[in-house]
């Protein structure tokens, strides 16, 4: 099996899937610091109710940096996801508010259907239209933000008591013992690390991103693959649009505004390459935590809320720069042994 | 029912989105313009009514300008209007553009006083861009009350202030109290760290809290919630769990008073954690019914539009000329006097509970 990294040659292919293994220890390496140092400041971090909060806070953003990352791995980069998210909450707001003798559960597949009808119009532009990644979803950020507002018109929000309570509990329902909304992200999770590694696409994916021109030599379809990876990105927004719906019980103009940049956050913290080609599920969904973790503590240290945006922005540049500092050790170290 | 439409209308906009590539993204959103024109249409044909047959003696004609069309909040002052219409045997119309905006408020306003209407109560989308048209009006003899959001002075007879800074303040102390049952501790919620009338209402609340009767109440934190639902939930979340023992929480805003009654909620601490502030009935419904917010507060649209046609009535039947120092009755609000700089003030602001808040929708 080839890995995610790019390149490889037969003879460094032991050393090469040592290191993968051990990319994410400088981002476990820092969280775990940062959790010991917030505690020393306030105990309450360690609880578990806290730590739920923390996991339910992130469910989403997993979800929708999984896309994200999928998206960056192809080269490119998906900046409607916030926008997309919001159409689709908003749309399927509107419908169960309409209808709530409808099935909550229907919701999802709708929502979903919404989200890839967005994302294939993406994927349209950028697969057959040629129009970079960057510039075309830039305009449709716009665009569906706009249909956002042209939408729901002058009504502008969908609150609690026009919800029936069966759709709020689609995030908030527990019947498992564990909050839907956090199994969710792990089905999710899941589906994405055995679409990438097991399946065709999933492999053309990789080869599209590390090497656009060698994979049309080897007859992979580049274009079908990107207009795919825009099509699943905007599926997996429209089910966040459903989730965020849901678990915040309201859908508004401004549900999910500039959510994109916490999503390409967590996935490039978690070591997508935005050189396209390498990136793991398993360290996007640390990049997530991570920014979870980070929120959660600079509420509970009590930093100054004027200090908070920079110090989050601080916190993320250091876990990059640990995280490649102990990744850089890791490979010296196995390359000198071998 | 027209919501399906809307949605169906939606779907096969976005359907030619798929087959179509490129060129059709400004089509799309242009034929979406005109599917939400549609959508409103029904509002301002309904509402409109001319009102030419108005300089020809006998009723006096009125016309009630909100913002916009089509926006809950307008529509319940407009309700306040017509009972203070029906009051005083007036006709009153509302008549606004399709968008807050101010260049079609001109005009409209513009048209208004060709028709030679008794008087205008305008809530103003530009304080300063409407002062011209206001001036006119008040020269052909029209007069100008704004209510809600003012023109300039010179550009209006008076304005209806719909509350003050100082009774905004007291009421949340007053309802945190209440419900902390007179100790404990407290926190406020509020929107961006440099919102001006957020940050005046924080200073006066803390005043608020010297007083005697409130010396038992501990105000711990204020944390800014951006007005974004998901940071203001999050940061609802930190107070209670940073306070295990935190008895209320004060949202001044509306956002952040709805995402910490849901924060509440969540987290299994109705009764335990009280959320109150500023907030809109249709919002907060949901809190007030489960407990999680037992009554918050915000000036009543209704009586702000009822005090604005007692007002107009008053001045456009010359019981009163508009200077400060004029006292003039509005119905069941009482008798109200215009303050030196021009203004009406509506009075304290409206608490909401689960006794009054099904008789609102804004």
């Amino acid at each position: 099996m080839v890995t995610e990294t790019r390149a490889i040659d037969a003879p460094h292919r032991g050393l090469v899937q040592t290191f993968v293994r051990f990319r994410e220890i400088g981002l476990i390496a820092f969280i775990v610091v940062l959790a010991f140092f917030v505690t020393l400041r306030n105990p309450v971090f360690l609880t578990f109710n806290n730590l739920r909060d923390i996991v339910l806070n992130i469910s989403i953003l997993v979800i929708v940096a999984l896309a994200q990352a999928m998206v960056i791995i192809t080269r490119g980069i998906d900046l409607s996801v916030g926008s997309t998210i919001g159409l689709s909450a908003m749309m399927v707001s509107f419908m169960i508010a309409a209808m709530p003798e409808l099935s909550p559960w229907l919701m999802l597949p709708l929502g979903m259907l919404i989200g890839a009808i967005l994302g294939s119009f993406n994927g349209t532009l950028i697969a057959l239209g040629r129009v970079p990644p960057i510039i075309a979803t830039l305009g449709t950020l716009s665009i569906y933000r706009g249909l956002i507002f042209l939408y729901s018109g002058t009504k502008s929000t969908i609150n609690a008591y026009e919800m029936p309570p069966a759709f709020r509990q689609i995030a908030k329902g527990a019947p498992l013992g564990i909050p839907n909304l956090i199994l969710f992200a792990v089905a999710v999770a899941v589906i994405v690390f055995l679409f990438l590694r097991y399946t065709r696409v999933g492999r053309d994916i990789y080869t599209v991103g590390s090497n656009p021109d060698a994979a049309r030599f080897a007859g992979i379809p580049l274009q079908r693959t990107l207009f795919l990876v825009y099509l699943i990105s905007g599926l997996l927004c429209g089910l966040a649009g459903v989730l965020w719906a849901s678990r915040f019980e309201s859908a508004q103009n401004n549900t999910a505004l500039g959510f994109e940049l916490q999503t390409v956050a967590a996935a490039v913290v978690g070591g997508v390459s935005t050189l396209g080609g390498s990136g793991r599920v398993i360290g996007v969904v640390l990049g997530a935590f991570l920014l979870g973790v980070i929120n959660n503590a600079l509420t509970l240290i009590q930093i100054s809320p004027f200090w908070q945006q920079a110090a989050q922005g601080l916190l993320i540049l250091l876990a990059v720069i640990v995280d490649a500092t102990i990744s850089g050790r890791l490979q010296r170290m196995i390359g000198g042994r071998s | 029912m027209s919501t399906k439409l809307k949605l169906f209308a939606v779907m096969s906009l976005l359907l030619p989105m798929l087959i179509a590539c490129g060129g059709s993204a400004p089509a799309t959103d242009g034929s979406a313009t005109n599917g939400s024109a549609t959508d409103v249409s029904p509002t301002t044909a309904a509402d409109s009514q001319p009102a030419s047959d108005s300089a020809s003696g006998g009723a006096k004609t009125y016309v009630l300008v909100p913002k916009n069309l089509g926006n809950p909040y307008f529509d319940t002052a407009n309700k306040g209007a017509q009972e203070a219409a029906q009051e005083l045997s007036v006709t009153v119309t509302y008549q606004g553009s399709a968008a807050a905006d101010a260049t079609q408020q001109i005009q409209l306003l513009n048209s208004l006083i060709a028709q030679n209407v008794n008087g205008l109560a305008i809530s103003a989308n530009d304080a300063d861009a409407l002062v011209p048209v206001g001036k006119s009006a008040i020269d052909a003899g029209i007069p100008v009350v704004t209510w809600d959001s003012s023109i300039a002075e010179g550009g209006r007879t008076v304005h209806i202030n719909q509350a003050v800074s100082a009774d905004i303040a007291a009421i949340q102390i007053k309802m945190a109290s209440e419900l902390a049952g007179g100790s404990g501790k407290i926190a406020i919620l509020s929107a961006t760290s440099t919102a001006p009338n957020q940050n005046e209402w924080i200073a006066l609340m803390q005043e608020e809290l010297k007083k005697p009767e409130y010396a038992n109440l501990e105000l711990v934190e204020t944390v800014y919630g951006d007005d974004q639902d998901e940071k203001s939930y999050t940061e609802a979340q930190g107070l209670m769990t940073k306070y295990p023992d935190l008895k209320v929480i004060i949202a001044p805003t509306t956002v952040g008073i709805a995402a910490s009654a849901r924060a509440v909620q969540d987290a299994g601490k109705i009764g335990t954690v009280f959320v109150t502030g500023l907030g809109t009935p249709n919002q907060m419904r949901e809190y007030v019914k489960s407990g999680a917010s037992p009554q918050f507060a915000l000036w009543n649209p209704a009586d702000l539009g009822y005090l604005a046609i007692h007002a107009l009535h008053a001045i456009a039947s010359g019981q009163i000329e508009g200077k400060p120092g004029d006292s003039f009755s509005a119905g069941r609000l009482g008798q109200y006097t215009i303050a030196d700089d021009g203004t009406i003030l509506l009075g304290p602001p409206t608490v909401f509970n689960s006794d009054n808040i099904d008789s609102f929708d804004f």
